[in-house]
C-alpha cells in the first residue's frame, strides 16, 4: 500500500498539540531585549537623535558602513531605491525603525524606547498612489515615484478593439492588507564564542535568502552566520523578506558578543511589517456578440508603498499581474501597462495569492459585466472564453499544462444546482430577502522555478529546490531540504513520497529544514511552490537512493539490480523468496567489511534538484450570499470549491490548505482594511479593527477535487497552498453583486464593507 | 522597579514568583515558569492564543498581572496531557488537522478545555460562539469545530440540539 494519497496525520502535530513547539519568542527569554523607536511621521527630514544617556542605544550613524537593501530587476524599467537599515537622514513612512533600543527585559526596553527623543521636520506626505505619480519624489532613483513600470502590447491590439461588437470596461481597487500571521515577526541572534558565528533563529520563511541578504548588507561571509527557522506561526509571504529590524539583531550580537532578540508586538506588525494588495486596475475587454473576449487592455497601478522588498522587489504585484492576466482564458490580443509606485506608506511583501487575488476579482467582476452588457449567462460566456486544449500557450508565453477549467466550472455550477437557487432567491426576493450566487474561475501559475523569475529580470533568481538524502547506518532517512515549511505539513507529506520511493515505512523518515548550516541551499516556502519543488526533488533523490539500495541487494543476494525490487521495507529479488532487509544493506554499506563493499559501495546518500518551468492548477468557487439590505452585512450562506491540484499527495492537507485561503479569502473579500489618514498615519492598529474574521464568519466550505494528472510535475502535484484566498473575493462579490441586482447595483471594490454596501444602496434609494 | 513575591499552581505544582507588579501573567509563565505553551499573538486581547485557565475560567493571560493570580490555581497547554498519552482534545486536534503553524493551538485547546468540563453538554451554536473569541490564521476553523465535536462526543458532552 502506498503512502501518498492517505489522510496520514501530521507528524508535526503531537509536538504542538502539547505546546512544546520552539517559537522564537520562547528562543528569546534571557537574551538582551531589543525594541526599535518607530517614525510617528510619513515623511519627514531627521533634525535629531537625542539618546537616554548610559544606555545602549543604536542609530544608523552608530552602524557605520553597513549597506542599504537594494533589491533588483534588470527589466521593465525598475529603479533601484535604496533601503537603509536605520535611516540617517530622512524618513520614508510611519513606523519605519529609526533607532534600536536595548535593555534586560521587554517591559525595561519600552521604557527605554519613550525615553528617546526624535526631532523631525515634517513635509507633506504622499499615500495615495496616484496622487503620488504627480507628487515631489520619495526617492533620488525614482523622480516620478514610479519604481517599476512594465508594458507589453500585441501588435492586433488596438485593430481588435476597433473591430469589437462590445467595449466593457471596469476599474477595480483592491484596499490594502496585512497577512497577518498570528506570530508577528522576531528574531534572536546570538554571538559562538566557541566559533566566533552569529546564530540568528528567526520566524522566517527564507532563512538561506536571510543569510545571503543579511551577510551581503553586513559585508560578512555568509559562513559567519548561521540562520535557523524554528516554529514559524505562519507567514503567508510576510515573512519572505530582509528586514532591517533582523540585520540590527545580527549586527548587535557580533559588535557586543552577546544574545539579542527583538519579538515583534501586534501593533508593530500591523504598522511596520509588511502589507499588500493595495492596487487600482483598469480593464477594457473587447467582446464578440457572442461572448469571446477578442482583446483584453489592463492598466495595473499598485502602491508598493516607501521601499522595494527583498528578494522580490516591489515588481512581484504589478508585474505577476501584467504576465497572469489572461488567467484560464483564451486570449489573443493583450495590452498591459503595470506600475509600482512609491508612497510614504508601508512597504509591500507578496502576500498569499500576490496579484491574483485581484487579477482574479478584475476578471471575473468583467466577466459578469460582459455577460449583462451582452445579455448572456455568465456561465455561459466563461465556458465559451476558457481554455480547454492543452499545452495552451498564453498571450504572454506561459504555457498551460494539463487541466480541467470548463470541468470545474460545470461541475460547482451543478452542485449549487443553478435553477432550483433562481426560485429560491425570486420568492426570498419576494419577501424583501436578497440572496445572489456568485462565480470565481481561475488558474494558478504554481511550483515554478528559476526560468519563471529569470523572465522577471531579477538579479536574485529563486526557484530550483535541492534536496540531499541518506540512510544512516541504522536503515533511517534523513532528507535535508531547501524549503522551509511553517504549517504546511511537508514534513509529513514529504515523508509519504520518500516512504514510496524507497518501500519504507514512512516513520523511518526525517525531513530536516530550517537551518542553514543543516540543509542544501535553497529558497523557501512561498508561492505555492513547496510540494511540486521539495517534492519533486525529494522522489528524484529517493528514486536515486533506492537505485543504490537495489545494487546493494544485489551483491548481497548475488542477484542483478533490475531484478530487485523494494517493499516493506526489504529488498527482494523478484518472483523469489529471496530478500534482505534494507536495514542490513545499510549496516553493510557502512560497516562492512572490505571484501563486500568493494561490490556495494561506501555510500547510501543522493541529492536531487529540481527546477520545472511550474504547473497550473485551477479551480471554480462558488458562494451564495444574502445581503442585509438595511445594514449592508453580507452572511455567507454556501460555499463551493471545485478544484484541481493534480494528485493529492495527503488530500486532508490539501483541504486544509484550501480551507484556510479562502478564510483569508473572505477576509479579504469582505472585512480586513488597512487604512491610513491623509496624513500617513494607520487607522487600524489593533486587531479590533483590523478585522480578521472568526468562527462566527467563516462558513463551512465544500471542497471537491479533479485530479488532472500532469507531465508538468514530477509527483504529478500542483501547487494549492495559494487558491483559496485567490477566488474568494471574486466569488463573493459576485454574489453580492447578484443579490443587489433589482437595485442595478455594481461593486468593484473589495473589502465590501457594510459602509460600502449601503453608500451604494443609499445613492439608489428615493430621497 | 519593586517587585512582588508571588504564589499560585500551575498544573498542579506550587510555585513562588518574584515578578514587576506590572508583569503580565503570559509573560511571567513564559519567563518564569518557564511555560513557553502559552503564546503571545496580539498581547491587546483579541487573538486569545494566550488563553489558560484560572480558577476554572479561562482567562486572556496577556491582559492579567501575574500579581492578580496569587494564590490561583492555573493551567496551561503542558498540563493537558497525561504523560505520554495526549488529553482527547490533543487528539483530535492531531486527527482532525485542526492545526497548522500550531501558534494558536494552545489557546484554542485551553478554551475548549473550559468549555467540555462544564456541567452542561455542547451544541455547535455554543461551540461556535465561544470559540470565536479565538483568532485562527491558518486552518479556516472548520477542522477546529470537527476536532471539538469529536472530542467533545468521545467525552460523552456533544449534543446534536
Amino acid at each position: 500500500m502506498s503512502w501518498v494519497g492517505r489522510n496520514i496525520p501530521r507528524l508535526e502535530d503531537p509536538v504542538l498539540v502539547r505546546g512544546d513547539g520552539r517559537f522564537v519568542a520562547d528562543l528569546a527569554i534571557g537574551a538582551h531585549s531589543v525594541r526599535f523607536v518607530r517614525s510617528q511621521v510619513a515623511s519627514g527630514r531627521i533634525l535629531e537623535i537625542r539618546k537616554p544617556p548610559g544606555a545602549l542605544v543604536v542609530t544608523g550613524e552608530d552602524l557605520g558602513d553597513v549597506r542599504p537593501i537594494v533589491p533588483r530587476l534588470n527589466r521593465f524599467n525598475y529603479a533601484a531605491i535604496e533601503q537603509p537599515v536605520l535611516p540617517r537622514d530622512r524618513v520614508r513612512y510611519v513606523g519605519q525603525a529609526i533607532v534600536a533600543v536595548v535593555a534586560a527585559t521587554p517591559e525595561a526596553a519600552e521604557d527605554l524606547a519613550d525615553s528617546v527623543e526624535i526631532t523631525i521636520e515634517p513635509d507633506a506626505p504622499l499615500v495615495d498612489a496616484e496622487a503620488a505619480l504627480t507628487g515631489a519624489p520619495i526617492h533620488p532613483q525614482a523622480q516620478d515615484n514610479v519604481v517599476v513600470d512594465g508594458r507589453l502590447r500585441t501588435p492586433g491590439c488596438d485593430a481588435a478593439f476597433a473591430g469589437a461588437d462590445c467595449l466593457v470596461e471596469i476599474a477595480i481597487r483592491s484596499r490594502r492588507q496585512n497577512a497577518t500571521p498570528l506570530e508577528a515577526r522576531g528574531g534572536h541572534a546570538a554571538y559562538d564564542r566557541a566559533t566566533r558565528r552569529i546564530v540568528l533563529s528567526a520566524s522566517t520563511q527564507m532563512p538561506h535568502l536571510l543569510r545571503t541578504g543579511i551577510a551581503d548588507t553586513l559585508g560578512i561571509p555568509e559562513t559567519d552566520l548561521q540562520v535557523i527557522a524554528p516554529d514559524v506561526g505562519g507567514g503567508f509571504g510576510q515573512k519572505m523578506g530582509l528586514y532591517p529590524e533582523l540585520i540590527v539583531l545580527v549586527w548587535l550580537a557580533r559588535a557586543k558578543r552577546g544574545r539579542f532578540a527583538w519579538i515583534e508586538d501586534r501593533q508593530e506588525n500591523l504598522i511596520a511589517s509588511a502589507h499588500s494588495r493595495d492596487q487600482r486596475h483598469r480593464l477594457r475587454g473587447a467582446f464578440d456578440k457572442d461572448g469571446t473576449l477578442r482583446a483584453l487592455d489592463v492598466d495595473v497601478l499598485s502602491n508598493i508603498g516607501a521601499f522595494s522588498c527583498y528578494p522580490t522587489t516591489c515588481g512581484v504585484e504589478p508585474l505577476m499581474a501584467m504576465t497572469e492576466y489572461p488567467g484560464p482564458y483564451k486570449l489573443s490580443e493583450y495590452g498591459a501597462r503595470a506600475r509600482g509606485v512609491a508612497t510614504n506608506t508601508c512597504p509591500m511583501a507578496p502576500y498569499r495569492g500576490v496579484s491574483r487575488p485581484v487579477i482574479t476579482f478584475a476578471l471575473e467582476r468583467l466577466m459578469d459585466r460582459a455577460a449583462r452588457q451582452l445579455g448572456l449567462d455568465p456561465v455561459e460566456i466563461r465556458r465559451r472564453n476558457l481554455v480547454d486544449a492543452f499545452p495552451y500557450r498564453t498571450v504572454t508565453g506561459l504555457t498551460l499544462d494539463e487541466a480541467s477549467y470548463r470541468e470545474a466550472l460545470d461541475q460547482a455550477v451543478a452542485r449549487v444546482d443553478l435553477p432550483a437557487f433562481r426560485r429560491r432567491q425570486t420568492a426570498a426576493r419576494a419577501e424583501g430577502r436578497y440572496l445572489g450566487v456568485g462565480l470565481a474561475v481561475f488558474n494558478e501559475r504554481t511550483g515554478y522555478g528559476s526560468p519563471a523569475f529569470a523572465a522577471r529580470g531579477m538579479e536574485i533568481t529563486p526557484g530550483y529546490e535541492r534536496v540531499d538524502i541518506a540512510m544512516s547506518p541504522s536503515g533511517d532517512v534523513e532528507a535535508r531540504i531547501g524549503a522551509s515549511p511553517h504549517g504546511q505539513g511537508l514534513r509529513t507529506t514529504l515523508s509519504q513520497i520518500i516512504a514510496d520511493e524507497l518501500g519504507i515505512d514512512m516513520a523511518r523518515v526525517r525531513i530536516i529544514h530550517g537551518d542553514t548550516d543543516r540543509t542544501p541551499y535553497g529558497w523557501g516556502t512561498f508561492a505555492s511552490r513547496s510540494l511540486v519543488l521539495s517534492g519533486g526533488a525529494s522522489k528524484l533523490a529517493a528514486a536515486q537512493l533506492a537505485d543504490r539500495l537495489r545494487q546493494g541487494a544485489a551483491a548481497l543476494l548475488q542477484s542483478t539490480p533490475d531484478k530487485i525490487v523494494l517493499g516493506g521495507g526489504r529488498a527482494t529479488v523478484a518472483e523469489t523468496q529471496a530478500s534482505v532487509a534494507l536495514d542490513e544493506i545499510a549496516r553493510a554499506v557502512h560497516h562492512g567489511p572490505v571484501a563486500l563493499t568493494e561490490a556495494l559501495g561506501r555510500d547510501l546518500s543522493a541529492f536531487a534538484i529540481y527546477d520545472p518551468a511550474g504547473t497550473f492548477s485551477n479551480a471554480c468557487h462558488v458562494a451564495v450570499v444574502e445581503v442585509d439590505v438595511e445594514t449592508g452585512a453580507v452572511r455567507i450562506e454556501r460555499y463551493i470549491v471545485v478544484e484541481d491540484a493534480g494528485r493529492l499527495i495527503n488530500p486532508m492537507i490539501v483541504d486544509g490548505q484550501i480551507a484556510g485561503g479562502i478564510a483569508q479569502g473572505i477576509a479579504n473579500a469582505l472585512y480586513e482594511e488597512i487604512v491610513y489618514d491623509d496624513d500617513g498615519n494607520i487607522l487600524t492598529a489593533t486587531l479590533a479593527d483590523y478585522l480578521v474574521p472568526t468562527m462566527a464568519e467563516i462558513p463551512p466550505v465544500e471542497i471537491h477535487h479533479l485530479a488532472t494528472l500532469t507531465g508538468a510535475s514530477v509527483t504529478q502535484a500542483k501547487g494549492v497552498g495559494e487558491g483559496g484566498a485567490i477566488g474568494a473575493p471574486a466569488a463573493i462579490v459576485n454574489a453580492i453583486c447578484d443579490a443587489l441586482a433589482p437595485f442595478g447595483i455594481e461593486l468593484y471594490e473589495i473589502p465590501a464593507t457594510p459602509e460600502r454596501i449601503r453608500a451604494l444602496l443609499r445613492a439608489r434609494e428615493p430621497r | 522597579m519593586t517587585t512582588m513575591k508571588i504564589g499560585f499552581t500551575v498544573n498542579g505544582s506550587a510555585t513562588t514568583v518574584e515578578v514587576e507588579p506590572r508583569r503580565s501573567l503570559a509573560d511571567t509563565l513564559r519567563d518564569q515558569c518557564g511555560l513557553t505553551g502559552t503564546h503571545l499573538g496580539c498581547e491587546h486581547g483579541v487573538c486569545g492564543a494566550c488563553t489558560v485557565i484560572v480558577d476554572g475560567d479561562p482567562v486572556r493571560a496577556c491582559l492579567m498581572f501575574a500579581v492578580q493570580a496569587d494564590g490561583a490555581a492555573i493551567r496551561t497547554v503542558e498540563g493537558l496531557a497525561d504523560g505520554e498519552r495526549l488529553h482527547p482534545l490533543q487528539q483530535a486536534f492531531w486527527e482532525h488537522h485542526g492545526l497548522q503553524c500550531g501558534f494558536c493551538t494552545p489557546g484554542f485547546l485551553m478554551l475548549a478545555t473550559w468549555l467540555l468540563e462544564r456541567d452542561e453538554t455542547l451544541d455547535l451554536a455554543t461551540l461556535r460562539h465561544v470559540l470565536s473569541s479565538n483568532l485562527c490564521r491558518c486552518t479556516g476553523y472548520q477542522n477546529i469545530i470537527q476536532a471539538v465535536t469529536a472530542a467533545a462526543r468521545a467525552m460523552g458532552k456533544w449534543s446534536d440540539g
